[in-house]
């Protein structure tokens, strides 16, 4: 490896912490930064392993290695994930050791987000450790030789009952060296789980709280630069002319560097703009700011946000591309209802901004350490901005302080790469908080149109959506106008009420930022406009909000969009086996009603909300209990949030993340917004772009499983969408006030 | 310049800019990585140490301010992670991503030091500086008063 990795032995020590037995998880994460040359922790003490497969290794001294292939960005899949191996493996967690993998094509899909680590790949997961339990049992039976059938694996052992032999996992390393990896293998019965359904320890919590986890902004290495990058401030626009004297002549900046144009679509590729690269991160900020540049703002220097929320709402408010038929949605009713709904431009903002480190090699090899959840496309987007081959990039993948995203988008380590490459020192690119608001791949502005016909009685006869946003698909190719496919899955195709005559519809809207993911993605508005539009008919017809949500959601039955001449993907699974099932969505929707004690009299000034929505093959319920002054304070004083996530690995994780979720929700409803101006975003920090704190948390966030058998669905996003609406629900039932955009803020409360 | 102080108990001479905001001196200069940016304008607390025994935000705190100081930082709390606020911290899974949980747990700690008991409202006054995007403040709540029992 490049000679540039040596990191002295008491330096490597002194950053990673003194080796001890409850370090191993910290020594085995700060690995990836760790100099080949250096031996430490266990590796120093095992002679020989075997893997049988690539996500387990065994030592002979008896720890088992479980590499984390997806990325951990607060979910706690470097727990779970092991969990689920371990448990097939009936290997003992205290012999555990987590590695954090590259990224390569070799461990299969590495894209953390969608929810997906779990619901896609509990089996994948199983089968590792449950191929690696054959093996050992293989092995064991051949040393003795006696039939596999008669031998059990347990507790890291092999055991055969009928001679009493036992060998540990490490003793049978040398017999199954050379033996096949097995394909396949039988996986537990439930009831026979050791790990899986339990509530693990975070197995980083050693590194959270010492200040020894290592994120993308902490790799060192010797003779790095640092670099700061100034953008246009409008996307796409592009550098006229600069002078860059001023900043050249602070103390610690080493070079100025015009980044390649950015490129239309934009993908995954450098913004362009001009870095300063110093010898430390405040200088190459120092040195920024010194820089004076003539913009030209290109194509979007016009977007201003209040004429695009005009735009967004006039094309929703127009007949658009039918999308889902089923019955006349235009038949006569008694009445109707209608409503728009908008939400504005949200950043992701991970505490951590994105950062990345790269070292390119005198032979124009690359390694990287980033704060990805995406390593592979991470890699590629390197090698492409290198104009090298994938199989020449190293991706190891750090911690990450939050992603949401963001971090899938590697165009911050395609920068890190150009500049080591520009500089042939090892570069980090750590963006400013600014820099992350206002340049990130935003979650999409968007208005939806609603109509209800209802009868006599009230009862919803007819419902007509349209939903306008600019499409993701925007930021990977040219002349994307409206709505894409995928998108139609997340909250909109799946609408679960029994409303016999139905139409949905996409209407237009042309992008002038780069569109991106955010937690739980078009689902925030999809489940904010229709969960708040049910409310408004509950209202009309005079019913309790959740009998009038059972109601719409009707008897217990399994929706197929296909059915009303829909498109329907349900996040790349069958609906056999993870339908589109009414009946738990009601059951989470009684049970968090129940938990709020939903009817109870309630102080003067306070609501209930109720909310429950479909993501990622998870149905999650939330109420929330509000009240308002008459000054506008709002305050959310509990939450309750129910999830029914089929069979969950670490339940003690999915109520974190429900806590999380509900959290984030809030600042979506209460706070969340950019706004445009002459095509930049005009927020820059957490004084413009407020996050919910420790003042505005509620007093308790109520969380509960719902137990079930069904297959994993997903945990990470699924507890963001029923928030906003819960709140904008409780907000009507405390004030009589309807609220139709988000944040609150901008109606005037605080 | 050179700027003199103790830093995790150990005296150290760090050649900085004076106006180097000490996070970046701690980071960057004396290698120390624990203290986090987030915001660059004390807005966030990730950044937050000890300046003789009072939380304060390093990101806005020149370097030349801690000459004589004595400067704690997340590393610095304790020798094997067991102070009662980690041990809390652990013990309750607080962390998710744990990217703001040093700023945290060093504000908590200058709390409990000022407040051995603190209320829910004294909590929420003096840890409203500190942003967790992930969300787990309620177990921070909880957290501090496990911690604040353990003290007493």
């Amino acid at each position: 490896m490049s000679g540039l990795r040596k990191i002295s032995r008491r330096e490597f020590m002194k950053r990673t912490g003194q080796a001890g037995g409850g370090l191993v998880f910290a020594l085995t994460f700060a690995s990836a930064c760790q100099p080949d040359e250096v031996a430490v922790g266990p590796a120093a003490k095992a002679s020989a392993s075997v893997a049988p497969n690539v996500y387990v290794n065994i030592r002979n001294d008896g720890i088992v290695e479980i590499y984390c292939h997806r990325s951990e960005m607060g979910q706690g899949i470097r727990t779970s994930l092991p969990q689920v191996i371990a448990d097939e493996l009936e290997a003992d967690w205290d012999k555990v050791e987590v590695i954090q993998a590259i990224g390569h094509e070799k461990y299969g899909d590495q894209n953390t987000d969608g929810s997906t680590s779990i619901r896609n790949q509990f089996d994948l997961l199983r089968n590792a450790g449950a191929t690696g339990r054959d093996m050992m049992i293989a092995a064991a039976a051949q040393m003795w030789a006696v039939p596999a059938s008669e031998c059990v694996a347990r507790t890291h052992a092999v055991h055969h009952e009928a001679s009493g032999k036992s060998a540990g996992y490490g003793e049978l390393v040398e017999t199954a060296t050379g033996m096949p990896q097995l394909e396949n293998a039988k996986f537990k019965a439930r009831e026979d789980y050791r790990y899986i359904g339990k509530p693990m320890d975070t197995i980083d919590g050693l590194d959270f709280t010492t200040g020894r986890a290592m994120y993308g902004t902490d790799t060192v290495l010797p003779n790095m630069l640092y670099a700061s990058i100034e953008r246009c401030p409008a996307f796409g626009g592009t550098v006229t002319s600069f002078d860059d004297a001023a900043a050249r002549a602070i103390t610690g900046v080493v070079d100025v560097i015009r980044m390649p144009e950015p490129t239309s679509p934009p993908l995954f590729n450098v913004q362009g703009g001009i870095a300063v690269v110093a010898n430390n991160s405040w200088s190459a900020a120092e040195g920024r700011k010194k820089l004076e540049i003539q913009w030209d703002r290109g194509a979007n220097s016009e977007h201003e946000s209040q004429a695009y929320k005009d735009g967004l709402i006039a094309s929703a408010s127009a007949p658009g591309a039918s999308v889902l038929t089923r019955g006349d949605a235009d038949i006569e009713t008694h009445s109707q209802h209608e409503a728009v709904y908008y939400t504005p431009y949200l950043a992701q903002a991970p505490m951590e901004p994105p950062a990345a480190t790269a070292i390119v090699n005198e032979d124009g090899s690359c390694e990287v350490w980033a704060a990805t959840q995406d390593p592979q496309t991470a890699r590629n987007t390197v090698a492409a901005t290198l104009g090298i081959e994938k199989e020449q990039v190293t991706m190891n993948v750090t911690l990450l302080g939050g992603g949401f995203g963001r971090k899938s988008k590697p165009d911050f380590i395609a920068e890190a790469a150009w500049l080591a490459r520009e500089t042939g020192r090892p570069v980090m690119v750590a963006w400013s908080r600014e820099d992350d608001i206002r340049h990130g791949y935003f979650h999409s502005a968007s208005a939806q149109y609603f109509r209800a016909g209802m009868d006599e009685d009230g009862t919803t006869r007819s419902w007509l959506q349209r939903s306008s946003f600019p499409s993701i698909a925007s930021t990977f190719a040219p002349g994307v106008t409206g709505p894409s496919g995928f998108e139609l899955d997340l909250g909109l195709l799946d609408a679960p009420w029994d409303v016999p005559n139905m139409r949905i519809e996409t209407c237009d809207a042309t992008a002038h930022v780069r569109i991106g993911w955010l937690r739980s993605v078009c689902n925030v508005f999809h489940a904010f406009g229709a969960c708040g539009f049910v409310d408004e008919l509950a209202d009309a017809k005079g019913q309790d909000p959740k009998e009038h949500l059972l109601e719409i959601i009707g008897p217990a039955r399994k929706i197929d969009p296909a059915d009303d001449a829909a498109k329907y993907t349900n996040y790349g699974h069958d609906l056999a086996k993870h339908p589109v099932d009414t009946g738990r969505l009601s059951a989470v929707t009684r049970k968090v009603a129940d938990m709020a004690k939903w009817g109870r009299d309630l102080p003067a000034g306070h609501g209930l909300g109720i909310a429950v929505h479909r993501s990622f093959l998870s149905y999650v319920g939330a109420v929330a209990e509000v009240s308002v002054d008459e000054s506008g304070k709002l305050v959310v004083h509990e939450l309750w949030i129910a999830i029914d996530a089929g069979t969950v690995v670490n339940p003690d994780r999915v109520h974190s993340q429900l806590e999380g979720g509900g959290i984030f929700g809030m600042s979506l409803a209460l706070h969340g917004e950019l706004t445009t101006r002459n095509g930049g975003v005009v927020e820059g920090n957490f004084d413009s772009y407020p996050m919910i704190r420790m003042s505005e948390v509620p007093a308790k966030i109520h969380t509960h499983i719902m137990e079930s058998d069904a297959p994993p669905g997903g945990v990470g996003e699924p507890g963001v969408p029923p928030i906003a609406p819960a709140i904008v629900n409780a907000y009507f039932a405390a004030s009589g006030k309807r609220v139709r955009e988000l944040p609150l803020r901008n109606a005037g409360l605080t | 310049m050179a700027i003199d102080f103790e830093l995790n108990g150990e005296s150290v001479s760090l050649d900085v800019d004076p106006a180097m905001p000490l996070l970046w001196a701690i980071r960057d200069i004396a290698g120390l990585t624990g203290t986090k940016y987030g915001c660059g304008k004390a807005l966030c607390g990730s950044c937050t140490v000890h300046i003789n025994g009072q939380p304060m935000r390093s990101c806005v705190v020149p370097a030349s301010a801690a000459e004589g100081a004595k400067i704690t930082t997340i590393e610095g709390l304790s020798k094997d992670g067991n102070h009662p606020v980690q041990v809390a911290w652990r013990e309750l899974n607080v962390a998710q991503c744990g990217y703001c949980q040093p700023g945290q747990i060093m504000t908590a700690v200058g709390l409990l030091e000022r407040i051995p008991n603190p209320t829910d409202a004294d909590i929420d006054e003096a840890m409203s500086g500190n942003i967790c995007r992930c969300g787990t403040y309620t177990r921070i709540r909880t957290a501090i008063h496990r911690a604040a029992g353990d003290k007493s």
